[in-house]
């Protein structure tokens, strides 16, 4: 894998100063530049301060759902009875999405450090971090990094273990991923109990994300002030956020905004827009899982938790996937049901035959051989696969063929007209 | 309104409930049953059907009533249109993958999905292009079929096994909809309670082979009963089609065995239906057993004990009913007899239930040696045996092996006679109804006395013992005949 671009001018360069800086990997290097301060600064903190100082940072989860991380915290069981667990999500498997790999390959030491800081808030003793199996680079380098911030002895009484995943979508799922390092199968489990009350082996747990916690250090040393400032458009979002952007762009990569940043800019400015005599036509904003935005949406759209939703989408992981007008949207969100048919855990039925089903639906049509009911078909079974699971892997496959066929109801309807060459699919 | 409990309305219908319950047991109270396949009371909760969907008031979604518990004030509504259509979809995604061959499967007329698509799925089906999955029938264990095509992973077989039985063996392999339930390469579905998985199965894909194909769901008549397979006492129900038992099945008793019987107390039923059995009353005439009829035999049963006098020893079957023990006893300790009564228990085995308290397969196979002892009755049986030598009379219940000797009159009660058997020397030979055929009670290890019921016709002229004892009591002037 190689080294990132250079930082273009817009970006608001917090998390990734020191991507493609291969010395700040290093204990040594990271300590140089002013690495473990914030650590060492919150050790001396009461747990409920350091709580306090995020919440009142306005940091959100940056896994997807964008909970306020200090409230979160703060649900631990304030009189501490039994061990606390902290958990870290670091499989990210959401397609279109590599934020935390990026951390992970060059920051790993921002991930421990804020990894620490955030156990000594919620009085965990144990941390995991739990890595997405086919993380074969990360991993080495976090082992790397956690065997020598080990022998520096930075971490207090705080232990820190990595745990390799083994290759499911699904156990990047909160509580799929404790059954996952209990060693159990990855399935999610019901809520409630929610976490903070009975998550790893039972006990109050805290999980939290890779870039939520990469940003803790930075909210610890420079202060909730100056991150709240961070914001351009709503108030409720503050910080900065990477953006995977990937598909039709001339310059796919990770890139840094503050939140409230225009989706349109970075498109254009930052990754140049579509390859030269194409045009955009669709986009994902928050990874695989949510609503598909047009063109129109996504020139409108400000990246931030409340501004891609006003445009009917979310800001999910990040994951921006951009399509121009070469893209076959029926092909795009056939591939994406068919990714969440291959990934259902099995447990619910709707997940477990819905996603099988819709996915067979998509290829028939691709195929020429659709139904004139097949659509009607189609966002009956999307209803019947929304707000009913145990987990939401089954409205992630929902919500593309809805917005797709809502969208782009033309190109569906050409396949089932015989206007179009049948694509076949195996 | 009763204090600590939880008021709630279920369909209109208010309900109060202990602080904890589940809407879907809460709603039972109410009258009303959720749909559902994964629940099962006695297994933890999976939520994984999604069938048990129901309507909360104020709660932002449908709600599982299997994962719910149960608020002051709460309003729930399971026939809300949200909720039905719902389960509607759930019953369509359920069916597209399984097979429509109710007419050979043998869970039909008792199958979960049958009865709650019937009751509210869908008519057609809109998966009409497609090949079902399919995957080949898989031999799980000494009496379990695995079909998995028919399989709707509810999980109840792997929580059983893996919570209840704890020996997890069962899992759910592969994911998505190429799911189906595995077992570990190197293990086999043997443990001694795994034949509940076929009960806990909700539709036809755990399946018992010695069930399989044996009788169809609607011809059977049920009868409760309690198993003589041990001295735990469970309750069960006798399945039986035509007057012969085909299956033994589970009763939930929480007291006793919850909702699981053993492997051993399913298989035991086969010597209910045996063929060999004395039909008629046989009296000893001119050195030869000729058959009697009743007044007959009887008469010379109450001939003997009247010209008799001494010791009476009575050696009984721990399966026989405390009412024909009480009665035997009553028999032979009136007048001027001195009585003796003993019972032997054959042994095996201890085999437990982890996963449930005070529940094994128990070493006794016997189920109502506490009801012997409760009478009197010991376990002195070589020593009776050595008494019946000089006892004026010896009435044997039921127990055709026993190596009786005695120079005083022989009574023998019982259903089957061998034909070298050491009671056939008896001067009276009386047919008895077997377990299946009267009713009675047993006292359980636990000292808890249970009923049992007929559930089929005695052959021939046999009748159940304490009738034949009732009479002969009666016909003594020791008591009322106690029919």
């Amino acid at each position: 894998m190689g080294y990132p671009h250079k930082p273009h001018p817009k970006e608001t360069v917090v998390l990734s100063q020191y991507f493609g800086d291969a010395d700040a990997r290093t204990i040594k290097g990271w300590t140089k530049r002013g690495g473990y301060e914030a650590l060492s600064q919150a050790l001396k903190m009461d747990p409920v301060a350091v709580t306090d100082v995020v919440k009142e940072s306005g940091l959100r989860g940056r896994g997807g759902a964008g909970f306020p991380t200090g409230l979160k915290w703060s649900f631990m069981p304030k009189e501490k009875k039994k061990a606390h667990y902290l958990c870290v999500n670091a499989d990210e498997s959401e397609p279109g999405t590599f934020k935390d790999r990026e951390i992970m390959r060059w920051t790993p030491h921002a991930l421990l450090e804020g990894t620490a800081i955030a156990a000594h808030a919620i009085r965990a003793e144990i941390a995991y971090i739990y890595i997405r199996g086919e993380f074969t680079e990360p991993w080495m380098i976090m082992s790397r990094a956690l065997e020598e911030a080990n022998a520096a002895g930075v971490f207090g009484s705080i232990k820190i273990y990595l745990h390799r995943g083994a290759g499911a979508y699904i156990c990047g799922e909160e509580t799929a991923l404790m059954n996952s390092l209990e060693g159990k199968r990855g399935n999610p489990r019901i809520k409630p109990p929610f976490p903070a009350a009975a998550g790893l082996f039972g006990l109050p747990t805290t999980i939290n994300n890779v870039e939520t916690l990469a940003a803790v250090p930075h909210i610890v040393k420079r202060g909730a002030a100056w991150y709240k400032g961070l914001c351009l458009s709503n108030p409720k979002s503050t910080g900065t956020k990477l953006f995977s952007v990937c598909g039709h762009v001339q310059r796919p990569g990770n890139y840094e905004v503050t939140m409230g940043f225009p989706l349109k800019a970075l498109l254009y400015d930052m990754c140049g827009g579509p390859p030269a005599g194409r045009t955009l036509k669709a986009c994902i904003p928050g990874g695989s899982s949510v609503p598909i935005l047009t063109r129109e949406e996504t020139e409108a759209c400000l990246l931030d938790y409340e501004g891609v939703v006003a445009q009917g989408s979310m800001l999910g992981s990040g994951g921006v996937i951009v399509f121009d007008d070469s893209a076959d949207m029926v092909y795009q969100i056939m591939r994406l049901a068919k990714f969440y048919a291959h990934e259902s855990c099995a447990q619910c039925t709707q997940c477990r035959e819905g996603t099988a089903w819709t996915t067979k639906i998509m290829e028939r049509i691709l195929a020429g051989q659709g139904k004139t009911t097949d659509l009607d078909l189609l966002l009956d079974l999307s209803e019947n696969m929304t707000g009913k699971t145990i987990c939401v892997l089954s409205d992630s496959c929902a919500a593309p063929i809805v917005s797709g066929i809502k969208k782009f109801r033309g190109e569906f309807e050409a396949y089932l007209a015989g206007n179009r060459q049948p694509v076949l699919v195996g | 309104m009763a204090d600590g409990l939880i008021n709630l309305t279920i369909d209109g219908a208010p309900v109060s409930v202990p602080p904890g319950t589940l809407v879907i047991e809460a709603a039972k109270q109410a009258g009303v049953l959720v749909p559902h396949y994964c629940y099962h009371p006695g297994l933890p909760v999976a939520g994984v059907c999604r069938m048990c969907l129901v309507e909360i008031e104020k709660a932002p979604k449908l709600a599982i009533a299997c994962a719910t518990t149960v608020t002051e004030g709460m309003v729930v509504r399971t026939q809300a249109a949200p909720a039905k259509a719902a389960r509607k979809s759930v019953l369509e995604f359920l069916l597209i993958n399984h097979p429509l061959d109710c007419p050979i499967c043998d869970q039909a007329g008792e199958c979960e999905l049958q009865d709650f698509v019937f009751q509210e799925g869908r008519a057609g089906t809109r998966y009409s292009e497609y090949p079902k999955r399919f995957n080949p029938v898989e031999d799980f264990g000494p009496d379990v079929l695995y079909v998995p095509n028919r399989c709707i992973l509810c999980t109840r077989c792997v929580r059983f096994m893996e919570d209840v039985a704890q020996e997890p063996v069962l899992n759910v392999s592969e994911r998505g909809d190429r799911a189906f339930i595995g077992i570990h390469p190197d293990a086999r579905l043997d443990h001694p309670w795994a034949g509940n998985v076929v009960d806990l199965c909700p539709v036809g894909s755990l399946l018992s082979k010695e069930f399989l194909h044996k009788a169809r769901a609607w011809e059977l008549d049920k009868t409760a009963s309690i198993c003589t397979g041990c001295s735990q006492g469970c309750n069960i129900t006798l399945d039986t089609r035509d007057e012969v038992v085909v299956r033994v099945r589970p009763r939930p008793n929480l007291e006793v065995n919850r909702y699981f019987i053993c492997d051993h107390g399913r298989m035991h039923y086969k010597w209910m239906n045996r063929g060999d059995r004395v039909e008629a009353p046989l009296v000893r005439r001119d050195g030869e057993l000729r058959a009697a009829d009743w007044d007959e035999a009887l008469a010379r049963v109450v001939g003997i004990l009247r010209g008799a006098s001494g010791k009476a020893v009575a050696l009984v079957s721990p399966g026989a009913s405390s009412e024909a023990l009480a009665l035997a006893k009553r028999l032979l300790s009136g007048g001027s007899f001195s009585w003796t009564g003993a019972f032997q228990v054959v042994m095996g085995e201890e085999a437990p239930l982890a996963g449930v308290p005070n529940l094994a397969l128990r070493a006794e196979r016997a189920p109502n040696a506490r009801g012997a002892e409760n009478l009197g009755y010991t376990r002195e049986y070589a020593q009776a045996l050595e008494a019946a030598k000089t006892a004026a009379v010896v009435l044997v219940l039921d127990d055709p092996d026993c190596s009786v000797e005695t120079n005083g009159a022989l009574i023998y009660l019982g259903t089957v006679l061998g034909a070298d058997a050491p009671c056939r020397r008896a001067d009276v030979i009386l047919p008895i109804a077997n377990v299946a055929e009267e009713e009675g009670t047993f006292t359980n290890r636990d000292g808890r006395d249970q009923r049992y019921y007929q559930a089929k016709p005695a052959p021939g002229m046999a009748q159940p013992a304490a009738w034949i004892l009732g009479e002969l009591t009666a016909a003594m002037g020791l008591a009322e005949a106690a029919r």
